[in-house]
């Protein structure tokens, strides 16, 4: 089956900003994007679905707690449970947490600055459903821009995290926004949930990005769903 | 009806970079003698006085904290 | 009923009581109404002016909202309007922001305002506001917004109160902008001392449509239903109106409202989808965005521009402060509201967008054919007004105007006196001062708080010439097999209030050929002109001195550029005291390339390409930043204008990047060629070798400011074909040195060796130092 066939969502919460990114991303890794709107349970049929970037809801109360309740989310919670591919990137890995599909959370950076840069990261699991096309410790550099992007947890979900080698992406370099272990991005026990604070879909055109590394998050879940019935 | 308060603040043990940076401007400030700073979050609900302290407690630990990182008080 | 409400209705004025004692005392003066100005409403309505038409017309005729001093003279834009320009121009001057076609079906909108008052009293919100309202006058064309550049000048850098407006003023832009997903792609920052207590935020946004779905503010067709949409109206911005609701709400009147809007740019990001949804099903037949003079505004224009006459209901404007009465409800400025003109036929789809996207939405009156603007406050008619004589009748003024006394001693003095670095030695310590001076320094502090990536189209973006977006949308890829679209524009905003201080006229034209140049820079063809003009008070006759020479020097550089100026903004009153801020007129210029992929970025980063250095370098310090920083001098005149060497040199710039003959462009500006080698190199992985022409001085070679001129990176492999056309041309073409990756350093032959590292730990060090 043509990988085209493969219809990822990209759910837009009323505040989400990187949702068109993410469906070029999803169209330039060669499946069908889809959006999704936050006030619909039904998931359109989606065999993967990316949460992305934004402002949900304004983050007023804080990032990502109110997305968490809406009616698109109930059926994401539900196919992440079951195995469903959910990539979660920036608000998105802040809904996931906030959802209690991912542990930890993210809070102000430890600057009290937003900060948008290009970012080094080393890739620390290959085994997810979000980058088995990447090398085990291989260096990339996507955008970063983030304002609440600091990772944090108690000692012993880190420890855990660290010993169950969740760690799904590592800064490289100066910690940009103070999370704890200079973690980017985790995943649950699964390897189908990941949530990421950088934008790898910011990184899959050398015309637009400072590279396309990015693009092996979208590819991935094509490689892990072929042979799922589309 | 009555005025339920209920304040959110992180956990000590996670970082409040607001609560440092205003811990900084104190020193600056010529201020002295204050050890820590921590902020958080202040909401008055007017509330029916046929909700429970269990649906407020819900409410606060499902949405107006994270239990993750925040500890809430309720104040009726 | 609340009791509060029922007072406002028993207190407000009604034009029955107009009628009835039209002798009574009104507080026009304290609106800031002239004598002969109020002596005019009365005129115009037989009668005097209820509390609520007071406030309309005090509002509508303010400099702010009539242009009442600069009227006169910005109508030069309209008179010298390029023949070349007139096809393109879809929509001119007059409306929220000028349309020009770029081709293929796609039109663009884009204008800079200014929000500096309100910046200096609350830095976060001001700016923030600022960003929120540009945005809203693109969105009100039709368009959908696609980025975000920002003009902001401010006091010493390392002034305390600096330190209290700049990192405000940063955050606002940065968070509403973000909020919005609108990638900041440029502008600039300068630091001078006549803005310590006068900052200034000008933002620039620029939205892309197609040419048939231009949206006017026009309330035609007897019928329409007119529909307030977005927030809720609050007491912002509303100190002014406290005059009128102490006067006619003595009992209980609110003291003092707060001076400052407040932004929600959560509130305006739904309301720019939920607005595009509108557009997309074609249900509007005219909007009008709500910004300064809110309400007063925005029923007044549409009335004025349509069928003639509208009937507001205004007690159905849903408040979210109760206690409002009409003359506030009038004067608010309230953010993120939107008015629309709906047939009857289109309200009940219209409502349906509204209520997806969660926006409130209210009819509160309707169009009709009667040639007047009337509202009612819970059935009692408290406005009758012919809306014409707010929206484009109000007073114009032949302002006095007076060369200042002290321009002769100013132009006279050249600083021919001021002592120039003669060595190798103590030409180096000049370049390392001057990168790191503040107004050269890196400004990464700053821009790293904006997002330049969101939406994905951003092809170059801060610190480049120019910001560059690929203009696309899934329309497009639909009837273009999936492929996105190569067209691009670009954007650049330039001024030099320096040079303006020393000739408006010429300053003014450096600040639009220096945008220009830019703009050509990265490859793009400049089209179109917006403009952002921040002056002291008119009522100065120095101060309008300098204004009409600026306005006169763009309108006559625009006409021999062959680009039309679409709109933009005039700021009075940016002064301390008695004391204006230097002439501070904002360009912004608007470009198109064809092909994104051609684009000409500024980094070094190929061994061996030959440096050439484009245009003539003359013994020019009038203004510099040289003077500047090593020696606190303002004095003499600024660098020569050349619009036709302009045009010339864009025209090899762009070709050339077509053609694929330079690789890497960066335009020379403040600082003089050291400071574009050392941008260029830091920007990228080489660096240069570079040697002084014999019949040069150094030092003039390496600092002098001279206009016209850009440094750019050609492959040996395009040299012979590069050299030739500019020979063809007649563009002075020298080569001054080589990029080499081995030697990372800018080494000026026989006078200097600067390695970048420490080139760049001054230049990087300077804002985040000041700043934390």
């Amino acid at each position: 089956m043509a990988l085209s066939k493969y219809r990822v969502g990209v759910v837009t919460f009323p505040g989400s900003l990187d949702d068109r990114d993410a469906l070029r991303a999803v169209r330039l890794a060669g499946a069908e994007p889809v959006p999704l709107w936050h006030g619909e349970k039904w998931l359109s049929d989606v065999v993967a679905v990316i949460l992305p970037g934004g402002f949900s809801y304004g983050d007023y109360l804080r990032a990502g707690a109110i997305a968490r309740f809406s009616p698109a989310m109930q059926s994401v919670i539900d196919g992440a449970r079951n195995g469903m591919p959910v990539l979660g990137i920036c608000n998105g890995f802040q809904v996931l947490c906030e959802a209690h599909l991912l542990p930890g959370a993210l809070i102000r950076n430890d600057h009290r600055k937003f900060v948008c840069r290009d970012q080094r990261l080393r890739i620390e699991n290959t085994e997810t459903a979000w980058t088995n096309q990447y090398e085990a410790g291989q260096e990339i550099v996507v955008p970063l821009k983030n304002g609440e992007g600091g990772y944090v947890a108690d000692p012993a979900t880190l420890d855990a995290l660290e010993a169950d080698g969740r760690v799904v992406a590592r800064y490289l370099g100066d910690n940009p926004n103070g999370s704890y272990r200079a973690i980017a991005g985790i995943t649950n026990e699964a390897g189908n949930v990941v949530g990421l604070m950088p934008h790898p879909e910011h990184a899959v055109e050398e015309l637009t990005g400072p590279s396309t590394d990015g693009l092996a998050f979208f590819t991935s879940v094509l490689q892990k769903l072929v042979g799922i019935p589309a | 009806m009555a005025r339920v308060v209920v304040d959110v603040v992180m956990k000590p043990e996670i970082l409040d970079p607001q609560g440092q940076a205003i811990l900084g401007a104190l020193g600056r400030l010529g201020i002295e003698g204050v050890r820590g700073v921590r902020q958080g979050k202040h909401f008055e609900l007017d509330v029916d006085d046929s909700v429970s302290e269990e649906t407020l407690h819900r409410l606060a630990d499902t949405l107006l904290a994270n239990p993750v990182i925040e500890d809430f008080s309720i104040h009726r | 009923m609340t009791p509060s409400s029922a007072a406002q209705r028993s207190l407000v004025d009604t034009v029955k009581a107009a009628k009835k004692d039209s002798d009574a005392q009104q507080p026009y003066r304290e609106l800031g109404l002239a004598d002969n100005e109020y002596a005019r409403i009365r005129e115009i309505l037989g009668r005097r002016p209820t509390s609520s038409e007071l406030a309309m017309y005090s509002v509508m005729w303010s400099e702010h909202c009539s242009y009442k001093s600069s009227k006169v003279h910005l109508k030069q834009f309209g008179d010298k309007v390029p023949v070349e320009a007139k096809d393109i121009l879809l929509v001119g001057m007059g409306e929220n922001a000028g349309v020009v076609d770029i081709g293929d079906g796609w039109a663009v909108t884009f204008k800079i305002e200014s929000h500096n008052h309100p910046s200096y009293v609350e830095p976060h919100q001001g700016a923030a506001t600022g960003v929120g309202g540009i945005v809203r006058d693109i969105l009100t064309m039709g368009a959908r917004p696609v980025a975000v550049l920002d003009s902001l000048r401010f006091g010493p850098a390392n002034a305390p109160d600096t330190a209290r407006v700049l990192p405000g003023v940063v955050s606002g832009v940065g968070s509403y902008g973000n909020c919005l997903g609108l990638p900041n792609i440029g502008g600039e920052v300068a630091f001078d001392s006549t803005y310590l207590g006068n900052p200034l935020v000008n933002a620039l946004c620029v939205g892309v449509l197609r040419t048939d779905e231009i949206k006017l503010a026009k309330a035609d067709g007897p019928g329409s239903k007119v529909v307030l949409f977005g927030a809720r109206t609050g007491g912002d911005g509303i100190g002014g109106a406290s005059v009128l609701a102490s006067a006619s709400f003595e009992a209980q009147g609110k003291t003092k409202r707060p001076a400052v809007q407040v932004g929600d740019p959560f509130a305006e990001k739904v309301l720019i989808e939920c607005c595009l949804e509108i557009f997309a099903a074609d249900l509007v037949t005219g909007i009008q965005d709500l910004g300064a003079a809110g309400l007063s505004c925005a029923t007044t224009e549409l009335a004025a521009a349509g069928t003639g006459g509208m009937a507001v209901d205004l007690d159905l404007a849903p408040l979210r402060d109760e206690t409002l009465v009409p003359e506030e409800i009038l004067m608010s400025e309230s953010q993120e509201r939107m008015m629309a003109v709906v047939t009857p036929k289109n309200l009940s789809a219209f409502m349906a967008i509204c209520e997806k996207w969660d926006v409130t939405a209210t009819v509160i009156g309707e169009v009709n054919d009667s040639g007047r603007l009337t509202m009612r406050w819970h059935g009692e008619k408290i406005v009758d007004v012919p809306p014409r004589t707010l929206a484009h009748e109000g007073p114009v003024y032949q302002r006095p105007i007076r060369r200042p006394y002290d321009q002769d001693a100013l132009n006279g003095d050249h600083g021919n006196g001021l002592p120039r670095p003669k060595t190798g030695e103590k030409l180096r310590s000049t370049a390392l001062k001057l990168i790191a001076s503040p107004n050269l320094a890196d400004k990464s502090w700053i821009t790293d708080q904006y997002d330049r990536y969101v939406l994905g189209n951003t092809v170059l973006a801060q610190p480049e010439d120019a910001g560059m977006v690929r203009v696309t949308d899934e329309r497009w890829r639909v009837e273009h097999d999936g492929e996105d679209s190569k067209l691009g524009l670009a954007l650049a905003t330039d001024g030099n209030s320096r040079y303006t201080r020393l000739d408006p006229y010429a300053g003014a034209q450096l600040a639009l050929a220096e945008a220009y140049r830019n703009v050509a820079t990265t490859g793009a063809r400049p089209l179109a002109v917006t403009n952002c003009l921040n002056f002291g008070s008119p009522e100065d006759p120095a101060v309008m001195w300098q204004f009409s020479e600026a306005v006169r020097g763009i309108a006559d550089g625009c006409q021999q550029l062959g680009i039309p100026v679409t709109g933009g903004n005039v700021s009075f009153y940016n002064q301390t005291g008695t004391s204006p801020i230097l002439p501070t007129p904002v360009l912004g210029v608007l470009g198109l390339i064809d092909d994104v992929s051609r684009r000409t970025p500024m980094a070094f980063d190929q061994d061996g390409h030959q440096l050439y250095l484009l245009g003539d370098t003359r013994d020019e310090f009038g203004g510099s930043e040289w003077a500047y920083v090593m020696h606190g001098f303002l004095g003499g005149k600024p660098p020569a204008v050349d619009l036709d060497r302009e045009k010339l040199l864009a025209d090899v710039l762009i070709n050339a990047s077509r053609d694929g003959l330079i690789d890497a462009a960066h335009d020379l500006s403040d600082g003089g060629l050291f400071v574009a080698l050392a941008e260029s190199c830091l920007r990228g992985t080489t660096g240069v070798r570079v040697i002084v022409p014999d019949d040069v001085d150094p030092f003039v070679f390496l600092f002098s400011e001279s206009a016209g001129r850009a440094i750019v990176a050609v492959p040996r492999t395009e040299e012979v074909r590069f050299t030739d056309m500019c020979t063809a041309r007649r563009l002075p073409a020298t080569r001054i040195g080589v990029l080499d990756v081995l030697e990372s350093a800018i080494e000026v032959q026989g006078q200097f060796r600067l390695p970048l590292a420490e080139l760049r730990t001054a230049w990087a060090s300077t804002l985040p130092d000041l700043f934390g």
